[in-house]
Formats: structure tokens, C-alpha cells, sequence
């Protein structure tokens, strides 16, 4: 029986979609039968950050209503046999869906995956509902900005009134030089003000814009920073106990001996 | 006349005349022995006495009905009528008032905690929370959002924090928010309203003492 898990922020912009391609992709990296449900009804971007766009044939809408089986909806990913996508509609709106709709829609889905993650629309009204009305956890994003905090803030105290387990936090798009100069919030202060648990962190990094633009979510690349935030994620989920990674810059090797030698 | 006084018994005591209504006969014979005793009455002069009804719970029509007895049949005023019971909803509205409300959590943006009586918060209240007491608002955590205290015009209300960085504070009708300029908060403060300038001040948590002597006696704040 497979765990439903809702990605959220309040805010817009903060990273809902690309976080819930990338950990997805970072969850059947590590063999997990993962499902993605994109419920921002009228305006869908996880097809495009997946560069699943052209496959997509029947949408999310199209089950609710009858128009098709469920099976024939799901979009299988290009890269990853375990990895699928519900698509949400582009021309209906969020009105059309119901939480009863798509609580009934994940519950039919449970048996057959080990995750499955709901990209949530921004805003508190409808859409919001929709999405946290068939899951059993909640990962709040945010990003070192005070807006997007306070925003995290209020989802979570509605979040707290669903019954869900406590939310989890991802702090996205962190700039270590600007929270050394104070100019963004730090992640200690952003989690004593949420006061839930910090689930990890992921730097700003322009790969992550690349990776999306070319349709192919950055936590399939090994080698770069914020994929393997991603991947860390992924592996906390999964119940394993990961550090947090260190933001130092990596400063090559002739930095350090010139740090040994007191030069620097 | 028989066996008159059987069921009223006077007592002198520095605070003036009790007269003690016995509570097992009948509320008619009481009254009925009332009337009679008030009429017998000489004394001219407005002598002030307090009824104590004992174990006898009297309905507001009882009452009134042994103030007419005795205050149009007679010189005698009455300064109060005690009982030693209450009922089940007056206990119950009288614990509501008096108690300190305790909530173990944070106050979230956009929530809005609302207190009769004081309210203790064990928890941050965030940015953009609001908590609203008709009495004191103790915090104990951070206070970055919204406080207001004595909501219904108990202008002596005070808010307690033990990290004081709030948006806004609000006494009774005053309110003072933040400087535009950003500021650090302060730890263990409190706000209230000076006498003197009219205005919510801060100040250490340590002067609470000098400056709200009575702030827990709750019967004093005539809450």
C-alpha cells in the first residue's frame, strides 16, 4: 500500500513542481514504484518539467468524469519504467474537480505504487483543497524569502487542521553567501519560526533551470548540487538518516593548502 | 404569633446585621416569617443588612420578592443577599472568567485565537497571528504577530512575552505597532498602557510588579 504525499507552498513560485519532479525522480532512482499527480487544474507545468508534454493523451479531468480508464491517463516517464504521471487538464478549471473526486482517485491508486506525489496548486482555495484531500503526509517548500515563510506558516497551520502527520519543510533555492550577509532568512530561523521538521534543504543552482528547460528534472544528473539535495531527500523518505549537506563552496585543492599553511 | 424567629436568625457583626434564612422550610413560611418580623420593626432609621440565604439557592424572582418584602415594608435596607450556592452554570461561567486559558502550540499566520478571560500561549505566536483577550495575553515563546489585551475596554490589561518582537500590540482602544526601521526583539517585556501619557509602553518584565500590583487578582481587575 503506497503513501500519499502532497507538495505544497501557499506561495507561488517557490518550487512545488520542480521539487515534486526531482524527488520523484530521485525516488525511482532508488527503485520505488512513484506516481506524480499534477492537480494545478488550467495551468499544468510538471509534464513540461518531466518532458512528458507530447505523450500526454488523457488528463486527470477525463478520469473524474468517466471519459476514461485511470490506466489509460497515466503517462509512463521517458527515462524510468516505475515512474508515472496523472497530467492535469489544461482547459477545464479547478471547480470541476472535487476532493471527493481525487481522494477517490489516489485511493485507487495506493495498491499499486510505493509513493505518490501530488503537486499542489498556489493559493488556499479550491485547489489546495483538492490536492491535501487524499493524502496521508504533507511536504511544505519554501524559500529564504520572508514572504514565501509566512506564506508556509499559514498553509501549515490549515495542514494542521486536516488529518495529516505533522508537515515536513524543504527549504528551496538557498543562497549560502546571502545568508551569511543576513540578507535572507538562515535555515535555523526559518525552522524555529515553522517549528516542524526540516526535511532538507536545496541550494540555488542554475542547473536546476537548465535540467527544466530541457525537460529532464536535475536529480537524474549525478553530479550536480542541488541533485544531490534532491537525492538526500529522497533517501530521508525512504526512512534513512542523512546529514544535512554542508554549503561550503568547494574551494579546490590549492585553497586548502594555502589554508594549512596560513596563507589564507 | 407562634413560635416566631424559628426560621430567621439575626446576627450583629462588625460588618452590620445578617439575618440568616433558614434553608430547609418552605420559601412561603420564610417570606411569610419575614414580613411579619420586618413589621414588628421600630427602628426608623435606614439600617443596612445583609440576607444570607445558606444552603437555599433562590431564583432571581426569589429574590426580588424578599427585597420588596423587606425594603417596602420597612425602613431596613439590604446591602447584599449571600448565598453559599451557586448553580451548576453560574460555577461554570464564573470558572470561565477566572481561569487562565492555556494553549500549548504556535499561532500561525493568518490564525486568530480568540480568549474571554486570559489567555496563556505556550508557543510562538508568528508573524501575521493574531491572539485577542478580553484579559491579560501571556506568551510564552515568541511573540512576532499581533496581541491584544483587554479587548473589551479593560484598559489594565497587560501582554507578557518572553521574546518581545510583535507587529502590533493592542490594549484596550490603543495600539502601537513596530518601528519601520528593523528591529531586534527583546527578551522577558511586557506592554502596557501608562496612566500618565496615555500611550502602550514596554517595559522589563521585572517592573510588572510596580506597575500591575493586582494583575492577578482577578476579582480586583472586576473581571
Amino acid at each position: 500500500m503506497g503513501e500519499a504525499i502532497v507538495i505544497t507552498s501557499g506561495k507561488g513560485g517557490v518550487g512545488k513542481t520542480t521539487t515534486t519532479a526531482n524527488v520523484g525522480t530521485a525516488l525511482a532512482l532508488q527503485d520505488k514504484k512513484v506516481c506524480l499527480i499534477d492537480t494545478d487544474i488550467g495551468l499544468r507545468n510538471l509534464d513540461v518539467i518531466l518532458g512528458l508534454e507530447n505523450r500526454i493523451i488523457f488528463d486527470i479531468i477525463d478520469v473524474i468524469e468517466g471519459r476514461c480508464k485511470l490506466q489509460a491517463a497515466l503517462v509512463k516517464d521517458k527515462r524510468f519504467d516505475c515512474l508515472h504521471l496523472l497530467p492535469a487538464a489544461q482547459s477545464s478549471d479547478k471547480n470541476e474537480v472535487t476532493p471527493e473526486g481525487i481522494k477517490e482517485l489516489i485511493d485507487e491508486l495506493k495498491p499499486d505504487y510505493d509513493y505518490i506525489l501530488i503537486d499542489c496548486p498556489a493559493g488556499i482555495e479550491q485547489g489546495y483543497k483538492n490536492a491535501v484531500a487524499g493524502a496521508d503526509k504533507a511536504i511544505v517548500v519554501t524559500t529564504p524569502e520572508k514572504s514565501s515563510v509566512r506564506d508556509a506558516d499559514r498553509i501549515i497551520g490549515l495542514l494542521e487542521q486536516e488529518e495529516l502527520e505533522p508537515p515536513h519543510l524543504i527549504i528551496n533555492r538557498i543562497r549560502k553567501h546571502m545568508m551569511d550577509t543576513g540578507d535572507m532568512l538562515g535555515v535555523d530561523d526559518i525552522v524555529s519560526t515553522l517549528s516542524v521538521e526540516l526535511l532538507g534543504v536545496i541550494l540555488d543552482d542554475e542547473d536546476v533551470i537548465r535540467a527544466s528547460h530541457h525537460g529532464n528534472p536535475v536529480a537524474f544528473q549525478p553530479d550536480t548540487k542541488a541533485s544531490i539535495c534532491y537525492r538526500n531527500i529522497s533517501r530521508r523518505i525512504l526512512g534513512e538518516s542523512v546529514p544535512l549537506m554542508s554549503f561550503d563552496e568547494d574551494k579546490g585543492l590549492m585553497v586548502k593548502v594555502k589554508k594549512l599553511l596560513g596563507m589564507k | 404569633m407562634t413560635d416566631s424567629n424559628l426560621y430567621l436568625t439575626m446576627k450583629g457583626t462588625n460588618e452590620g446585621i445578617i439575618v440568616y434564612l433558614d434553608d430547609q422550610c418552605a420559601f412561603s413560611t420564610l417570606l411569610n416569617e419575614l414580613k411579619e418580623k420586618v413589621q414588628s420593626d421600630t427602628v426608623n432609621d435606614r439600617t443596612d443588612i445583609t440576607i444570607h440565604c445558606q444552603h437555599r439557592y433562590l431564583k432571581d424572582w426569589q429574590l426580588d420578592e424578599i427585597r420588596k418584602v423587606v425594603e417596602e415594608d420597612s425602613s431596613l435596607k439590604i446591602k447584599s443577599i449571600e448565598s453559599n450556592v451557586l448553580s451548576h452554570q453560574e460555577a461554570l461561567t464564573w470558572f470561565d472568567e477566572t481561569t487562565v486559558k492555556t494553549f500549548i502550540k504556535t499561532i500561525r499566520s493568518g490564525q486568530i485565537l480568540r480568549v474571554d478571560g486570559d489567555a496563556l500561549i505556550i508557543g510562538d505566536v508568528n508573524p501575521g497571528a493574531t491572539v485577542i483577550a478580553t484579559g491579560n495575553v501571556f506568551v510564552l515563546g515568541q511573540l512576532k504577530g499581533i496581541a491584544h489585551a483587554g479587548s473589551d475596554e479593560q484598559a489594565n490589561s497587560v501582554v507578557v512575552a518572553s521574546y518581545m518582537n510583535p507587529n502590533q500590540i493592542r490594549i484596550a482602544n490603543k495600539i502601537s505597532r513596530a518601528p519601520d526601521y528593523e528591529v531586534e526583539g527583546s527578551e522577558r517585556e511586557f506592554a502596557y498602557i501608562n496612566e500618565i501619557t496615555g500611550q502602550i509602553e514596554l517595559d522589563d518584565i521585572h517592573n510588572l510588579q510596580k506597575i500591575r500590583p493586582n494583575l492577578t487578582d482577578i476579582v480586583e481587575r472586576g473581571l
